[in-house]
C-alpha cells in the first residue's frame, strides 16, 4: 500500500492540533477517593498501561466469562474468570474490583460504577500516581502497545489522534502491534511524532530489504528512523537506558511476535518479528554487562502466558510489563530464574487500568518491588481539563475526501459521512441493545453475533466468519449502540467484505487450525485472539485435544451437519492474505442494526447466539456462567 | 565490511539456494551432482539414504538448528544449521512434512560447519539437518509451526 503525501499533510495537520491550545493555567491538584492511594514504596516507580485500543473516551468492557488456560496454564492468572479470579485476588462480590476485573454482575454493576477508562481521566490519574512518587523525574510510563488503533477516530486520522494523547499523557516507552498496521510510512511518521522511545528488540528488517532499495530510501528521508542498526538488522532501539530518580533502569521492548501470521504484511512488508528468544537472552546479559543497570524490565507485546515461559528461561529480568492478553491481573505471577525474581504483570485493555511498580533500589542494587494495579473507573477520577478540551478538538475534525479507512481506492472516503464531524458521525444512535453487548471470551460474544449477522445477511451466506480479536467494547443492556461502539469492534485498516464458496471440509480446517493457535498448551506456539467467531453454524469444541480433533458436530442453524465435499457460502471480513472488494464492516453492520431494529421501540433484538458447545472442560477455573452447552 | 555489503558480496550464492528452495530451478540446473532419486523420495530416511548413500544417522545434540517456531511466512523459513562436529563433509536439510523432503545437500570442505538459507515447507513439520562427518551420518531436528492466519488481540 502506499501512502501518499496527502495522507501525510492531513496526518500533521491532526496531530498539531494540541499546539493550538492556549496553555490552561496549572490545575489545582485534585483529591481522588481512596482507592487511589498508592503511596511510594521504594524511590523507582514505573506506570504501566497497555491495549487502549484507541478507547480515548470512557467505555465498558466487560471481561470474560470465558478464558481458558490449558498446558501450564490451567488456572493460573490470567485463565481465571468470576468467582475464582475473586479468590485467588482476594476481592469481595459486587466491589468495584469486582466490576473492573469480572464479568459478575456486570449490568448492575455497571450502573452502579459507569464506564472505565478515557484518556482524560488516565491523565489525571497518571499525574496523580506520579505526585504520589515524588515527582515526574521519580516515575515512567509505559505502554504496552496497540494503542494507536481501535477506533474511528484512530483509523481516521490513522493513528496521530493517539499518538498526540500519548504525548499529552508523557508515555517516555511504548511497544507496537496493530501499530505496524497503518503501513510503513504511516508508522515511521506516527513515531516520529511519538515523543517517547518506540523499541523492539524483535523487529528485524529484513535481509532482502538490506540490499537497499524502497525502505531504506524511505529510511532516508525519515533521517534513519526505521533502521536502527545496520548490522543487527533491529529497525527500531532493542531498549531504552532511563534515569528514574538517579537510578538507570534498561526498559528492553519485545513487539507482538505473531505479526506475520495475524495481520497482512502487506502493511510491514520489509520487517520482520518472532519471539528472538536467543537474542533476547544475550541482549539481557549484555545489558547487565555494560550498561551496569539497577534494574532490567521487559516491556511486552508477546501475551501473558508467553511472558511467564519467556521469564522461566530468560535469566535476568527484574520484571515484565505485559499486555496483548487483555485481562487486568492486579497481582503478579513471580518466577524464579537463577536466584532473581521475575514479576510478571498484565494491565487489561481499553485504557480501564493502571500497573504500578515500585522498586526500591539502594546503591545500584534492586532491594524490593511492589506492585499494585488500578482500575479506571472514570466518574471517581475527573477528567484533565486540557486532555478533556484536545479529545473535544480532535473530535470536532471533518471527515473529508482525504479519509482513507480501507485497502481498495473505491473504499478509501465514504461520501455518507463526508462534511460532517468524527463526533457527529461517531454519536449517531443505532439502536438499543435487548442484552448486553460484549466481544471479550475465548469463544463467542454478542457483539461478535451482530457482526456475523451482518456479514450473513448481507451476503445470504450459509455461514459468516469474524476475527477473534480481543478489542471491542461493551453495549450494557437497554442502552443506545452507538456508531462509536460500531467503530471500536472492526476499526482497521483492513475491514473489507468478502463472501466465497468453501467447501464443508475448508470450513472445518479454519476451525480446527485457529482453535491450535489458540489451544495449543506450548504458549510459544499460540498465535494471539481468540477463537473466530462463527454465525449461522453451532459446532462441539474439546479445547483440551489435539488439532484435527477438537472440532466436531458442526451444523447449520437449520440443523444440517456439514458435509466435507458440499459446498457453502461462507461471508468473512479482516483477510490477511488478499483484499476482497466488498463494503467495510462498520457500513454493513450499521445498515443491519438500523435494519433490524423494532420499528417502534428501537430495541435491536438478537434471536439466537452460536455459542459453541464445549466439553471437557468442566472443571477449568476459567470457565464460569457459560451460555452455551457444556459437557 | 559492514553487513550490507557482505550481504551483497554474498548475494549470487544466495539467490540460488532460495530459487533452489523456493522451487523456482530445478535444483538439477544448480547442483552439479543431483541426487535426482533423493530429491523425489517421499520421506525422509529414503532421502537421507539417497543424497548421502546410509541410512539411519546418530542423533546429535551438537548440530544446531536455528528456526522461528512459528514460520512467518511458509514459503520462505529462515533455517540456520551450526554444527561443532569435526571433519564435516556435507550439511542436509530436510522438511519433513513436504512432499519430497529432501531441501538441500552442502558440500563443505573445511571451513565453518555452518549453513544459513530459507526453505519452503508446506505445513508444520520437523525441520531435519543431518551432518556427514568422519564418514558418518548425524542428525538433529526442530519442530516449525506452519499456522493459518491467527488473530489478533
Amino acid at each position: 500500500m502506499k501512502l501518499s503525501r496527502r495522507q501525510f499533510i492531513q496526518l500533521i495537520s491532526a496531530a498539531s492540533a494540541a499546539g493550538l491550545f492556549p496553555e490552561f493555567a496549572q490545575a489545582a491538584a485534585v483529591t481522588l477517593p481512596r482507592l487511589y492511594d498508592a503511596p511510594m514504596q521504594g524511590n523507582v516507580r514505573l506506570l504501566h498501561f497497555t491495549d487502549a485500543h484507541g478507547q480515548i473516551e470512557p467505555v465498558y468492557f466487560r471481561e470474560p466469562n470465558v478464558n481458558l488456560g490449558v498446558g501450564d496454564a490451567f488456572g493460573r492468572a490470567p485463565h481465571l474468570v468470576g468467582e475464582s479470579f475473586l479468590k485467588e485476588m482476594g476481592f469481595k462480590e459486587g466491589s468495584v474490583e469486582a466490576y473492573a476485573y469480572t464479568y459478575l454482575d456486570f449490568d448492575n454493576l455497571a450502573k452502579k460504577y459507569g464506564p472505565t477508562g478515557g484518556f482524560a481521566h488516565m491523565k489525571t490519574l497518571l499525574d496523580a500516581l506520579i505526585t504520589q512518587a515524588g515527582g515526574r523525574d521519580k516515575a515512567l510510563i509505559l505502554d504496552g502497545g496497540d494503542s494507536w488503533q481501535g477506533s474511528g477516530t484512530s483509523l481516521w486520522t490513522r493513528g496521530a489522534d493517539m499518538v498526540e494523547i500519548s504525548n499529552i499523557l508523557g508515555v517516555d516507552v511504548m511497544v507496537g502491534h496493530w501499530e505496524f498496521t497503518y503501513s510503513q510510512q504511516q508508522l515511521l511518521t506516527n513515531i516520529a511524532l511519538f515523543k517517547g522511545d518506540f523499541v523492539g528488540q524483535n523487529v528485524r528488517v529484513k535481509e532482502s530489504s538490506l540490499f537497499g532499495g524502497e525502505y531504506l530510501d524511505m529510511v532516508e528521508k525519515f533521517d534513519g528512523l526505521g533502521l536502527y542498526n545496520e548490522d543487527s538488522g533491529h529497525a527500531f532501539m532493542p531498549y531504552t537506558m532511563k534515569t528514574v530518580n538517579g537510578q538507570r533502569i534498561a526498559v528492553i521492548g519485545q513487539a507482538f511476535p505473531r505479526m506475520a501470521n495475524a495481520n497482512p504484511q502487506e502493511f510491514f512488508p520489509d520487517l520482520s518479528f518472532g519471539l528472538r528468544e536467543d537474542d533476547l537472552k544475550t541482549l539481557v546479559a549484555k545489558i547487565w554487562e555494560e550498561e551496569k543497570p539497577a534494574a532490567v524490565v521487559l516491556l511486552s507485546h508477546n501475551g501473558m502466558d508467553v511472558d511467564i515461559k519467556m521469564a522461566n528461561r530468560i535469566p535476568g529480568l527484574n520484571a515484565i510489563f505485559g499486555g496483548h492478553t487483555h485481562d487486568g491481573v492486579p497481582k503478579p505471577v513471580v518466577v524464579k530464574n537463577e536466584g532473581r525474581e521475575c514479576w510478571v504483570t498484565n494491565a487489561g485493555s481499553s485504557a480501564k487500568f493502571v500497573g504500578i511498580l515500585d522498586m526500591n533500589i539502594e546503591n545500584n542494587e534492586l532491594k524490593g518491588m511492589h506492585y499494585s494495579q488500578k482500575p479506571v473507573i472514570s466518574s471517581m477520577i475527573p477528567a484533565d481539563k486540557k486532555t478533556e478540551a484536545y479529545i473535544r478538538h480532535m473530535r470536532s475534525k471533518i471527515y473529508d475526501k482525504e479519509i482513507v479507512e480501507s485497502r481498495v481506492p473505491a473504499l478509501f472516503a465514504n461520501k455518507q459521512r463526508m462534511g460532517k464531524s468524527f463526533d457527529e458521525i461517531l454519536t449517531e444512535k443505532l439502536a438499543i441493545a435487548d442484552r448486553t453487548l460484549y466481544r471479550r471470551g475465548n469463544f463467542m460474544g454478542t457483539w461478535d453475533q451482530v457482526l456475523c449477522n451482518a456479514l450473513k445477511d448481507h451476503y445470504k451466506a450459509d455461514v459468516a466468519l469474524s476475527a477473534g480479536v480481543r478489542w471491542g467494547v461493551t453495549t450494557p443492556k437497554g442502552e443506545w449502540i452507538t456508531m462509536d461502539q460500531v467503530m471500536s469492534q472492526c476499526s482497521m485498516t483492513y475491514a473489507e467484505t468478502y463472501v466465497s464458496e468453501m467447501t464443508g471440509k475448508q470450513l472445518l480446517d479454519i476451525l480446527e487450525g485457529v482453535a491450535d493457535n489458540l489451544l495449543d498448551p506450548d504458549p510459544y506456539l499460540q498465535s494471539g485472539g481468540d477463537m473466530v467467531r462463527v454465525g449461522g453454524l453451532d459446532y462441539t469444541i474439546l479445547p483440551m485435544k489435539k488439532l484435527g480433533e477438537r472440532i466436531q458436530h458442526a451444523r447449520l442453524d437449520n440443523g444440517d451437519m456439514i458435509d466435507p465435499d458440499s459446498v457453502y457460502k461462507v461471508a468473512g471480513w479482516a483477510q490477511v492474505n488478499r483484499t476482497p472488494e466488498g463494503p467495510l464492516l462498520w457500513d454493513l453492520t450499521r445498515e443491519w442494526i438500523l435494519k433490524n431494529r423494532d420499528a417502534k421501540t428501537h430495541v435491536l433484538k438478537l434471536d439466537k447466539v452460536n455459542h459453541p458447545k464445549l466439553v471437557g472442560v468442566n472443571d477449568n477455573p476459567g470457565l464460569a456462567a457459560y451460555a452455551g452447552e457444556i459437557g | 565490511m559492514n553487513r550490507r555489503a557482505l550481504l551483497k558480496s554474498t548475494l549470487g550464492a544466495s539467490v540460488i539456494t532460495v530459487a533452489a528452495a523456493a522451487g523456482l530451478l530445478l535444483p538439477g540446473r544448480v547442483l552439479a551432482a543431483y541426487p535426482k532419486e533423493a530429491f523425489s523420495a517421499k520421506d525422509v530416511s529414503s532421502a537421507v539414504s539417497g543424497a548421502l548413500g546410509a541410512a539411519n544417522p546418530q542423533q546429535s545434540d551438537q548440530i544446531e538448528i536455528k528456526a522461528p517456531d512459528i514460520a512467518e511466512n511458509g514459503s520462505v523459513v529462515p533455517v540456520t544449521i551450526s554444527t561443532e562436529l569435526s571433519n564435516v563433509e556435507s550439511i542436509s536439510i530436510f522438511a519433513e512434512s513436504n512432499g519430497t523432503p529432501l531441501v538441500a545437500v552442502f558440500n563443505l570442505s573445511s571451513a565453518d560447519a555452518f549453513v544459513s538459507t530459507r526453505i519452503k515447507m508446506g505445513k508444520t513439520g520437523n525441520v531435519v539437518a543431518v551432518v556427514k562427518s568422519g564418514g558418518k551420518l548425524y542428525s538433529n531436528s526442530k519442530e516449525v509451526k506452519v499456522t493459518i492466519g491467527g488473530c489478533g488481540g
